[in-house]
């Protein structure tokens, strides 16, 4: 089986049911054909389908970590934060209990599908809630290590898989920004945030600028931010709706006088579909819409 | 003045009993009679505190306690009462009812009231949490039964009836719904409340919901594999 980030869930949910029994697999008939026979007789009384019944998904997953369990839910990114996403608020987080909610999905990874399968609005809502930790995984190592920190942790964290991924796991401790092209000192800087490495570096090849790349867009890694910043542009790369992170962003530099702008998904009613690289094309967020979108972000401020 | 009385009383005593119930509301609302609508759970609260949970207020998280979900959350005065006189929370309290500094809000909140196991207000997600404590409960080894309470408005929500077949298809005869039933449903339950939970394979009854002695046995009675729901009928909301 290709290893994907998906499948890597699966293979990881097996693992923490095996180590831990207060783990829990929270599901609504989505993802229940990713475990086997085998495992479903194994840890079948610990992976619970409600059927098709999203707010009781999220209930359930509640009401399973008031009583201590670890809880992990997983669906369609629209399915598990849009539909119940009161749930969240209210069974889940104002009842001060952890939970981890895995999604698939994300903004174009269901292109043929179309709208009501994709939410690039995600990551801005999970943003919302108090005390969520966000990440945006790049790599299906890099998704192995989110849930299992997540389920290790205290706290509740959201995980975005993608079927994009980039080449390598580019982060080297979970939550910290790595600087993946060093330009000249005030060169413009590029925060690329999950798996559109590939397109920003082909969209940057030739510019002096500093390309850093984070699976964690909240908390930002405010020091690492403030450290590997050091010209007055910086352009925010985000494979979600259009000024999503800018918020933790201009936060961690409200101190400095800087010109920051969003390149994400400006339209989600787009209404094509194709492949997901075409519909992330039409977006504007492959190699040559970033590079265009990055012109503006790219010419240096006047003084 | 009976306010100021019921005050002073409440410091010295120790021991509460139904009557003084009430009192306890009048701490809180100022008012010395209630509609029917304040008290539509009092009744309900009372025989699940004082003849059906295995709670102790000295315990308020034991292991293999009962849990009781206030599901509706609205008009919670008669639940604060019933926590007061059972000694899970100071009586003294329900003076500062919904003041600033208060723990006692308009709804309940888990994170600050002893022995309040949800924090509620915002209808139809008690039901589902119960499923999943239910679950847990099985999972760690525990025992222990988990009470909802939900009122018949309330059941608009839809989300209690993806709760309410989940409950049922997992057999989890832990689970016991009551719906106090004021007919404040916009639009009316066609053919009974108790039908939409027998028709998922729930184990019914519809009592008086005044009648302690009838809410203790249709409280008490337990079906192997089938969740249970009990409709307490109380006057119409006013």
């Amino acid at each position: 089986m290709t290893d994907t980030m998906r499948s890597r869930f699966n293979s990881v949910a097996v693992d923490l049911l095996a180590s831990d029994e207060r783990s829990v697999i929270v599901l609504a008939a989505i993802g229940s054909s990713g475990f086997s026979a085998d495992v479903k007789a194994e840890f079948g009384n610990r992976i619970i389908d409600v059927g098709i019944r999203e707010q009781a998904m999220i209930g359930v997953a509640g009401g399973l970590a008031l009583e201590g369990m670890r809880p992990i839910v997983m669906s369609y990114a629209p399915f598990l934060v849009e539909r119940p996403y009161e749930q969240i608020k209210v069974s889940l987080t104002h009842q001060a209990v952890d939970a981890t909610l895995v999604s698939i999905g994300a903004s174009w990874d269901a292109s043929k599908e179309g709208r009501t399968h994709q939410a690039p609005e995600d990551v801005a809502l999970m943003s919302a809630l108090p005390g969520w930790t966000v990440r945006v995984p790049g790599t299906p190592e890099e998704a192995e290590r989110a849930i299992r920190q997540a389920h290790a942790a205290t706290g509740s964290t959201y995980i975005r898989l993608s079927s994009d991924t980039n080449e390598s796991s580019y982060e080297k401790e979970i939550g910290r920004l790595v600087t993946l092209r060093r330009g000249s000192d005030d060169a413009p800087t590029v925060l690329v945030v999950g798996p559109l490495v590939g397109e920003v570096l082909e969209a940057t090849a030739t510019s002096d600028v500093t390309v850093l790349y984070t699976a964690t867009p909240k908390p930002i890694d405010e020091r690492g931010l403030r450290a590997a910043v050091l010209g007055t542009d910086l352009a925010i790369v985000e494979p979600y709706l259009e000024g999503t992170s800018s918020h933790v962003v201009t936060s961690a530099l409200s101190d400095r006088a800087m010109r920051i702008t969003s390149i994400g998904v400006t339209d989600p009613e787009i209404a094509q579909y194709g492949s997901p690289t075409q519909l992330r094309a039409a977006h504007g967020l492959d190699a040559a819409g970033i590079r265009s979108r990055l012109g503006r972000s790219l010419t240096p401020m006047p003084v | 003045m009976a306010h100021t009385h019921h005050i002073a009383d409440a410091q010295t005593r120790t021991e509460f009993d139904y009557s003084d119930l009430r009192p306890f509301m009048s701490m809180m609302t100022g008012d010395e009679k209630h509609s029917e609508a304040a008290t539509s759970t009092l009744d309900v609260l009372w025989t699940l505190y004082d003849r059906v949970l295995h709670v102790d207020p000295l315990e308020p998280n034991h292991p293999n306690r009962d849990r009781f979900y206030l599901s509706k959350g609205h008009g919670p005065m008669a639940y604060y009462a019933v926590l007061a006189a059972k000694g899970f929370i100071d009586p003294l309290l329900l003076h500062d009812f919904a003041a600033f500094e208060s723990i006692l809000g308009h709804h309940p909140d888990r994170r600050r009231i002893p022995g309040v196991e949800i924090s509620s207000g915002s209808l139809g997600q008690g039901l589902s949490l119960a499923v999943g404590a239910a679950l847990a409960i099985d999972l760690m080894h525990r025992t222990g039964r988990v009470f909802v309470l939900m009122g018949d408005g309330e059941l608009d929500e839809g989300s209690n009836h993806e709760a309410i077949a989940a409950a049922s298809r997992f057999g989890l005869d832990r689970v016991t719904a009551i719906v106090i039933d004021n007919q404040s449903s916009s639009h009316g339950w066609p053919g009974g409340i108790s039908q939409r939970f027998a028709v998922e394979g729930w184990s019914t009854d519809t009592v008086d919901g005044r009648n302690h002695d009838a809410i203790e046995t249709a409280l008490t009675k337990r079906v192997a594999g089938r969740p249970r729901a009990v409709v307490a009928r109380v006057g119409r909301k006013q």
